[in-house]
C-alpha cells in the first residue's frame, strides 16, 4: 500500500524528517507515537501533498505509484485520507454540502456518475448516527463554531464516506471525552478491513486500547526510533519517550 | 508551486474562450444612423410611434448630455469613449412588425435564446417564470402576460406602456432618476430603446419571479434599456435580470435606467445577475456596463431589496441606490461583485434616508483575481428628519493572487445625532489551508476556489431566488476557474 524510503523533509532549510522508512501493507494497522515536534504531522502532510516542504531525498510508492509526483487531489481520489490534526473552517459552505461536493469528486476521477441525493443521505445518516452526531449538525458550516470533539468526530464522518484505502489519523483521539473516543475507535474499527490501511498519529495508549494496532513506530528527532508491536505502545505509556527512544 | 500561485495562474488562464456565451446569432438587423445626434433621437421615437412629450423629453435629455461631464468619483480607468461611434438602435429585423406569439418569433431569435437558457417556450413558461427579453434595443416577447394581467399586474416592454399606460408612464419615468443626474442617465433617457415596465396594483403580491434577459448581439451597439417598476399600497414582486452578450473584440456599450417605486406597505426585491462579456485575458473588448438603478421608498413602512451577482463586463460601474422618504422604510443591498484579469468594478450603493425610523442594510463581497481592480462605494446619508435612522454595512473583500487591487470607499454623512451608523469592513487573501483541506478530499485547485468563494458570498447569494441561486453560484466558480476540463 504505502512505503516510504529514506525519507528527508525539510521546510525553510530546517530539517524535520531525517531518513524516515515506513512500509504499510493492505489490512494493517500502523500506530506512529513520538515526543511534540518529532515530525508526525510533517509527515502526514508530506504524504498528502501540502505545499512547503522540501523532498531533500527518498522516495513514497503509494498502491505501486510514485506518490510525490501527484497533486494533492489526485491522492485524494486515489485513495489516501488524512484526518487533520486541526480541521479546518470553511464558513459559508454547509457540512453536507461539502461532504457531498467531495464524494462527488472523487466519483468524477473514477468516472462514476455523481452519487444519488437519496443515496447519499441514506449512508449520511447511517453513519452519523454510528457516530452520534447530531444531524442538525451537518446543517451548519463546515466546521464552524464545532467543539474540538466535535471536528475530530466530523473528520472520522468524512473518512467514512470517502472510504480511502489509506487513512491517516493525526491526533484524532486528541480533545475527545471518554464517550466519544469510544465512539470514534468504534467508527475505525467498524471500517477497517482487509483492503485498507491505516496509520494512526496518537499521543496515548487508550486509543490503541480500542483500535489494536498491528504495529507500533515511535518516532524522535524525524526518524522511527523503535518499532515493535502493541506491547510497544504500553512500554512507552510507562517508560515515556526519553527511555524509548534510546533502546 | 504553492497553492496560491498555481490558483492565480488557473486563475489567470481564464480566457476568453471559457465565456459560454460568446457565440452570436446572424440575425438581420435594422439600425440607426451611427452616432449620437437630434437625428438619432427622432429616428428611434419615430420607430417606436412615440408621443410628443416623449420626444421632447428624450431631446431635452440629450441637450443636458452633452452639457454634463463625464462622472469622475469612480476609481475605473474609462478609455476615451467616442460617443459618436456607436449605433443606438437595432432591432432584428424581422421584428419590426412585433410578433403576436412566440411562434411568429424569428427562430435565429429562439435559438439564440435557447442557447441562453431562456425560458421562453410556453411550457417552459410553466416553471414558474415571466420573462421579458430585451434584444439589443427592442423588447421581443413577454410570456406569461395573460395569466398576470388577470390579477391587474401590468408586465409589458417599456415601449408598449408608453402605448398602453401613457399616464404612469408619465407620472413616474425620470421621477427616481432625474434626467440631469449625471452624464450615462442623460444620455439614457436621450436614446433608450427598450426595457421592461411593471405595475402591480394595490394589495396584490404578485405570484411569479419576473424577469427580464438581456443580450446585446449587434455589433457596435449600446444597450440603453430603461426599465420602471412600480410597487402601488401593500404590494409585492420580485423581479431578476440576466444578462449576457457575445465575444467581440470591440468594447460595447451598456447604460441602463432602473427606476424603483413602492407605495405604502409595498416591497420590491430585484435581483441581478450580470454576466456580459468580461473582455479576453489582455483586456481587450468586454462590455462597459454604466448602470444607474435608483429605488425610491415613497410609502411609509415600504421596503427595496437590490440584490446583485456582477462577474462580467470589462468595467461596472453601478450603485443600486434607494431613497427613503417613507417613514420606517426599509432599504437593502445584498451584493457579489467579482473581477478578474482585467476586469474593473467601481460598485456600491447610496442609502438615503429621509423618512422617520427607515432602516438600511450593506452586504458587499468584492472578489479580485489576476490584475483585476474592485471597488466598493457606498454612501450612507442621514438628512435631519431621519429620527432614529439606523444603518449598518458589511464589507468584506477577498483576493486571489497578488496582483488584483481591493478597495472600500465608505461616505458616511449623518445629520441625526439619534442615527445609529454601524460599518465594518475586512479584507483578506484566500486561505491556503483551506484550500489544502479541500484539496486533501478530492477537490481540484478550482473546484476548492469556487466553493470556499461561494461560501464567502453565501449571505448574499442567499437572497436570489431559489431558481437562479444555483445557476449564481455556478457563475461564481465558473468566473474564477481557469482552464476547465
Ligand atoms: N512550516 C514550518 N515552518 C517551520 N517549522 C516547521 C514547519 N512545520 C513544522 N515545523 C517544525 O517541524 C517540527 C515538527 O513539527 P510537527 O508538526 O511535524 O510535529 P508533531 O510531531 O506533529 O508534533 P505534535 O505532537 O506537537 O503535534 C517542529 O519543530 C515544528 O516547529
Ligand atoms: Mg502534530
Amino acid at each position: 500500500m504505502l512505503e516510504i524510503k529514506d525519507l528527508k523533509v525539510s521546510v525553510d532549510q530546517k530539517k524535520i524528517l531525517k531518513g524516515l522508512s515506513l512500509k504499510i501493507n493492505k489490512g494493517e494497522v500502523h500506530a506512529l507515537m513520538g515526543p511534540n515536534g518529532s515530525g508526525k504531522s510533517t509527515l502526514s502532510y508530506v504524504l498528502s501533498g501540502k505545499d512547503n516542504y522540501n523532498i531533500d531525498e527518498g522516495s513514497i510508492s503509494f498502491k505501486n505509484e510514485n506518490l510525490l509526483n501527484m497533486d494533492v487531489d489526485e491522492r485524494a481520489n486515489k485513495g489516501l485520507f488524512l484526518a487533520f490534526q486541526y480541521p479546518m473552517e470553511i464558513p459559508g459552505v454547509q457540512t453536507s454540502f461539502f461532504l457531498r461536493t467531495a464524494i462527488n469528486a472523487k466519483r468524477k476521477f473514477l468516472n462514476l456518475p455523481e452519487l444519488d441525493a437519496l443515496e447519499f443521505a441514506k449512508s449520511l445518516k447511517t453513519i452519523s448516527e454510528d457516530l452520534s452526531i447530531d444531524p442538525e449538525i451537518l446543517k451548519r458550516d463546515l466546521n464552524l463554531n464545532y467543539s474540538g470533539g466535535e471536528k475530530k468526530k466530523q473528520e472520522i464522518l468524512q473518512l467514512s464516506m470517502l472510504n480511502p484505502d489509506l487513512a491517516i489519523l493525526d491526533e484524532t483521539d486528541s480533545g475527545l471525552d471518554i464517550d466519544a473516543l469510544r465512539v470514534v475507535a468504534d467508527g475505525v474499527n467498524k471500517f477497517r478491513s482487509s483492503d485498507n490501511a491505516f496509520l494512526i498519529i496518537t499521543h496515548y495508549q487508550r486509543l490503541l486500547d480500542y483500535v489494536k494496532p498491528d504495529f507500533v513506530h515511535i518516532i524522535a528527532d524525524g526518524n522511527i526510533v523503535n518499532s515493535g508491536d502493541y506491547s510497544l505502545a504500553i512500554e512507552l505509556e510507562e517508560k515515556g519517550y526519553e527511555k524509548m527512544a534510546n533502546v | 508551486m504553492a497553492a496560491t500561485e498555481k490558483t492565480i495562474s488557473q486563475v489567470t488562464k481564464l480566457g476568453s474562450s471559457d465565456y459560454k456565451y460568446g457565440f452570436s446569432s446572424n440575425i438581420e438587423d435594422v439600425k440607426a444612423p451611427k452616432g449620437l445626434n437630434p437625428d438619432v433621437v427622432k429616428y428611434i421615437s419615430a420607430q417606436k410611434n412615440e408621443p410628443k412629450w416623449l420626444l421632447d423629453w428624450r431631446l431635452k435629455a440629450l441637450e443636458t448630455f452633452f452639457n454634463l461631464k463625464k462622472p469622475e468619483w469612480a476609481k475605473l480607468k474609462i478609455p476615451e469613449i467616442d460617443f459618436q461611434d456607436y449605433y443606438y438602435y437595432s432591432s432584428p429585423k424581422s421584428i419590426k412588425d412585433k410578433p403576436k406569439s412566440l411562434d411568429e418569433i424569428d427562430p435565429e431569435i429562439l435559438k439564440t435564446y435557447e442557447k441562453l437558457g431562456i425560458p421562453l417556450q410556453e411550457q417552459k413558461v410553466l416553471s414558474g417564470i415571466a420573462v421579458d427579453v430585451v434584444l439589443d434595443s427592442v423588447s421581443i416577447a413577454t410570456t406569461y402576460r395573460k395569466q398576470l394581467s388577470e390579477l391587474g399586474i401590468i408586465f409589458c416592454s417599456i415601449s408598449e406602456a408608453i402605448k398602453d399606460y401613457p399616464d404612469l408612464v408619465k407620472k413616474y419615468l425620470g421621477s427616481v432618476i432625474p434626467v440631469a443626474d449625471h452624464s450615462f442617465a442623460a444620455l439614457n433617457s436621450a436614446v433608450f430603446t427598450d426595457g421592461s415596465f411593471v405595475y402591480i396594483p394595490e394589495n396584490v403580491r404578485c405570484p411569479v419571479e419576473l424577469s427580464t434577459y438581456f443580450r446585446i448581439n449587434a455589433k457596435n451597439t449600446g444597450q440603453f434599456e430603461r426599465t420602471l417598476i412600480i410597487a402601488d399600497k401593500n404590494s409585492y414582486v420580485s423581479y431578476l435580470e440576466g444578462c449576457t452578450a457575445p465575444m467581440r473584440d470591440e468594447n460595447q456599450l451598456h447604460a441602463a435606467n432602473v427606476e424603483l417605486i413602492a407605495l405604502d406597505n409595498a416591497e420590491i426585491k430585484y435581483s441581478t445577475v450580470q454576466n456580459w462579456y468580461p473582455g479576453d485575458k489582455e483586456g481587450k473588448g468586454g462590455i462597459y456596463n454604466f448602470v444607474t438603478k435608483r429605488g425610491a421608498c415613497r410609502g411609509d413602512n415600504s421596503k427595496i431589496s437590490w440584490t446583485q451577482v456582477e462577474t462580467g463586463s470589462a468595467i461596472t460601474w453601478k450603485y443600486p441606490s434607494c431613497i427613503l422618504q417613507g417613514d420606517n422604510s426599509k432599504g437593502e443591498f445584498y451584493s457579489v461583485a467579482i473581477t478578474n484579469n482585467c476586469q474593473q468594478a467601481d460598485t456600491g450603493t447610496k442609502m438615503i434616508h429621509i423618512g422617520k425610523n427607515t432602516t438600511s442594510k450593506i452586504i458587499s463581497k468584492g472578489i479580485c483575481a489576476g490584475q483585476a481592480d474592485n471597488t466598493y462605494r457606498g454612501q450612507v446619508k442621514i438628512s435631519s428628519k431621519a429620527k432614529k435612522a439606523r444603518n449598518f454595512t458589511q464589507c468584506d473583500s477577498l483576493l486571489i493572487g497578488n496582483t488584483c487591487g481591493s478597495h472600500t470607499v465608505p461616505y458616511i454623512e449623518s445629520s441625526n445625532s439619534d442615527s445609529q451608523i454601524e460599518h465594518e469592513a475586512t479584507t483578506s487573501k484566500i486561505n491556503e489551508e483551506q484550500l489544502f483541506y479541500c484539496q486533501q478530499r478530492g477537490l481540484s485547485n478550482e473546484e476548492a476556489v469556487g466553493l470556499i468563494v461561494n461560501g464567502f458570498c453565501k449571505e448574499v447569494l442567499q437572497h436570489l431566488p431559489m431558481e437562479f441561486a444555483v445557476e449564481a453560484q455556478k457563475l461564481v466558480s465558473i468566473s474564477l476557474e481557469g482552464s476547465v476540463g
